[in-house]
């Protein structure tokens, strides 16, 4: 069977799972086979190996981390040389896109990006694409060269399907053009101990509604209660009471969770950009003409520092 | 010497119009109110601030807005150039109808280099194709530094400096000028174009250019030069309508039982 190269996102050997939801799409396609950069590939390669990796290519360099992704294309170049996969597959993170984009370019691919799903077809993996803020939905393919694609987070359920995946050095010689671009400084974000919003099951985000920084912790609370990622409008980022990370919508996270909680939203075509794919919609608002309430499967018309404090005292009772 | 910038800017249909495709799957530029894309907004205002700076030292600087696309396009230049680009250049060809990003990369790339830089700004993501990968394709062909996705950034001594706000880590990145910048939504609010500058713009110099003054052949772009296909576009269904019940302190009750239903709690 074809090999299809998965582009490992993790940290220091963590494989965070959109990975393993590629490694899951993959199988549709063919032989997963992992590229892990950076440190931490034996710890990964469990993992990777568990859910489909046949391989694991391995390449461990400091150019990887001091300068901005070219000396991981450099390295995910080499690894496409070494297998002539049938598809490259990439996590759709802001650098997942301009690895991808930039190998397509040097291998004579065609790509795809922000794919929601993905499927074997008679010429090439078919991807589908959630377009114009998700009103469209659309399949298309690759048709020239080996298909690059780029897949958003909760595109699969992840499926364990354990494999050999033996780890193998890649060796990889860096293009005079990799360290172009210094990383002089790199400061970690801190974990706030609240699942990732991208790979959450649930998301409970607050607008403009909440009216201020120290109001946020009524989003909180409730989204605690329900074990939930805590998201914002651009409003409310804007605004300067959430940070810029927890932005849901076009130029923030997309977000495609089994329920979505939007308190003090509106609903603009920007944010439902970013969210309009999730599985169940709820939202709180106290304007019952607000765009958001087109969308919802539930929808409470009244003030949210009534409604989710209220909610998050039956979500405590109710799981006891 | 004068600081020569480059913005690539991309007109867009209106996001909150309605959007759609047109019979070959391409999207529909032609039946819909198109403007500049807000996103390259940002690209205007960061350029035009860099100029700006370079002029206060006594130094010289230039900004040249660049588009590929159709003739309404003019529109997006149009602004920009009211917001206080000095000149700009249209690449207008029927031949590009249906170009796919690696061969709009092709073709902003010959146009820059034509035109002259030092430094290229482009906007995070287009809002039609919200790719993001425009500027990073550019770099590859340009054989220049990729400084992108930044919230802040600025240029000094040959050096272009900037935050990258990334999901993990916030980095401080730097790179050699030539380089290809992108800015995102957090670089600062981009300015209104003033009615002076409206004035002026009507006098400003927009320059045509079509593929063979790019020496592209014409399959190289376009429908048929496209690496990728698009086979299907189905309007996503409506969302069935849901239940909204008015808040009369039952409220959050009732979404809790409607939560449980759900399995959720
Ligand atoms: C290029 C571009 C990109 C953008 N990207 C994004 C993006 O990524 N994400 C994003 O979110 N936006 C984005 N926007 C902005 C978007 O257009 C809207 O301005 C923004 O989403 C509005 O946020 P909001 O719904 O919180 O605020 P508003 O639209 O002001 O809505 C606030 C809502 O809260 C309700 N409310 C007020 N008080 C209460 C209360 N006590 N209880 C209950 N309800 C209450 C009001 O009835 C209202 O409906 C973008 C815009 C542009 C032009
Ligand atoms: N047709 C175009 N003309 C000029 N600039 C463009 C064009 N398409 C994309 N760009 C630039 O590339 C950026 C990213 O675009 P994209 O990768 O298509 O999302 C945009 O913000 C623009 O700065």
């Amino acid at each position: 069977m074809a090999e299809v190269l998965v582009y490992v996102d993790h940290v220091d050997g963590a494989v965070r799972k959109p990975t393993l939801e590629l490694l899951t799409l993959a199988r549709r396609i063919g032989d997963p086979v992992a590229v892990h950069l950076g440190a931490g590939a034996d710890s990964a390669a469990a993992t990777l190996a568990e859910y489909g990796a046949v391989k694991v290519l391995a390449a461990d360099a400091p150019e990887f981390a001091d300068y901005l992704v070219v000396p991981k294309v450099d390295a995910l170049q080499a690894a496409y040389e070494a297998v002539s996969p049938a598809a490259v597959l990439v996590p759709s993170s802001a650098e997942g896109k301009e690895i991808a984009a930039r190998l397509a370019l040097r291998i004579g691919a065609g790509i795809i990006t922000d794919a929601v799903d993905l499927e074997a077809g008679d010429s090439g993996p078919v991807a589908t694409q959630s377009v114009f803020a998700a009103a469209f939905t659309t399949r298309s393919r690759v048709t020239k060269g080996t298909p690059v694609i780029t897949v958003k987070p909760n595109s699969a359920a992840p499926e364990a399907a354990p494999a050999a995946g033996q780890v193998e050095q890649l060796p990889v010689t860096f293009g005079e053009k990799s360290t172009g671009t210094k990383v002089v400084s790199r400061t970690p974000r801190e974990s706030t101990g609240r699942p990732e919003l991208t790979e959450a099951a649930i998301v409970v985000s607050g607008g403009r509604g909440v009216n201020g920084a120290e109001n946020f912790s009524v989003i909180e609370n409730l989204a605690d209660a329900l074990g939930a990622a805590v998201g914002a409008s651009r409003a409310a980022v804007d605004a300067g009471w959430y940070p810029h990370t927890h932005q849901v919508g076009q130029t923030g996270k997309s977000v495609s969770p089994q329920l979505y909680i939007a308190a003090g939203i509106s609903g603009a075509i920007q944010h439902r950009a970013g969210m309009q794919t999730s599985k169940t919609i709820v939202a709180v608002n106290k304007d019952e003409e607000a765009p958001i309430f087109d969308l919802v499967d539930y929808g409470v018309v009244g003030d949210l520092f009534e409604v989710l404090p209220k909610l998050t005292e039956e979500v405590k009772a109710r799981k006891g | 010497m004068s600081l020569r910038i480059v913005v690539c800017v991309k007109y867009v249909p209106d996001a909150t119009g309605d959007r759609h495709f047109a019979d070959d799957l391409t999207v529909d530029r032609e039946d819909v109110d198109g403007l500049l894309s807000e996103l390259d907004e940002y690209a205007v205002e960061q350029a035009l601030q860099i100029a700006e700076g370079r002029r206060q030292g006594g130094d010289d600087a230039e900004v040249t807005v660049l588009t590929v696309g159709p003739e309404d396009a003019k529109d997006a230049l149009r602004k920009a150039l009211s917001m206080g680009a000095d000149k700009a250049v249209h690449v207008e060809d029927d031949d590009l109808h249906g170009t796919d990003v690696i061969g709009t990369s092709l073709v902003l790339a010959k146009a820059v280099e034509k035109t002259g830089y030092d430094l290229v700004v482009c906007g995070m993501a287009s809002t039609d194709g919200t790719m993001g990968v425009l500027p990073a394709l550019l770099s590859e062909r340009l054989g220049v530094p990729q400084v992108t996705l930044l919230s802040e950034v600025s240029v000094e001594d040959g050096k272009v400096t900037g935050r990258r706000d990334g999901d993990a880590a916030t980095e401080q990145l730097e790179a050699a000028l030539p380089a290809v910048v992108s800015v995102t939504d957090q670089s600062g609010e981009a300015r209104y174009p003033s009615f002076k500058g409206i004035m002026a713009a009507k006098k400003k110099p927009v320059q045509s250019l079509d593929l063979d003054d790019l020496d592209i052949d014409a399959d190289e772009v376009g429908l048929g030069g496209s690496w990728t296909k698009v086979d299907d576009a189905a309007e996503r269904p409506a969302r069935t309508a849901g239940t909204i019940v008015k808040d009369e302190g039952e409220g959050a009750k009732q979404l809790a039982e409607f939560l449980a239903g759900q399995k959720f709690i």
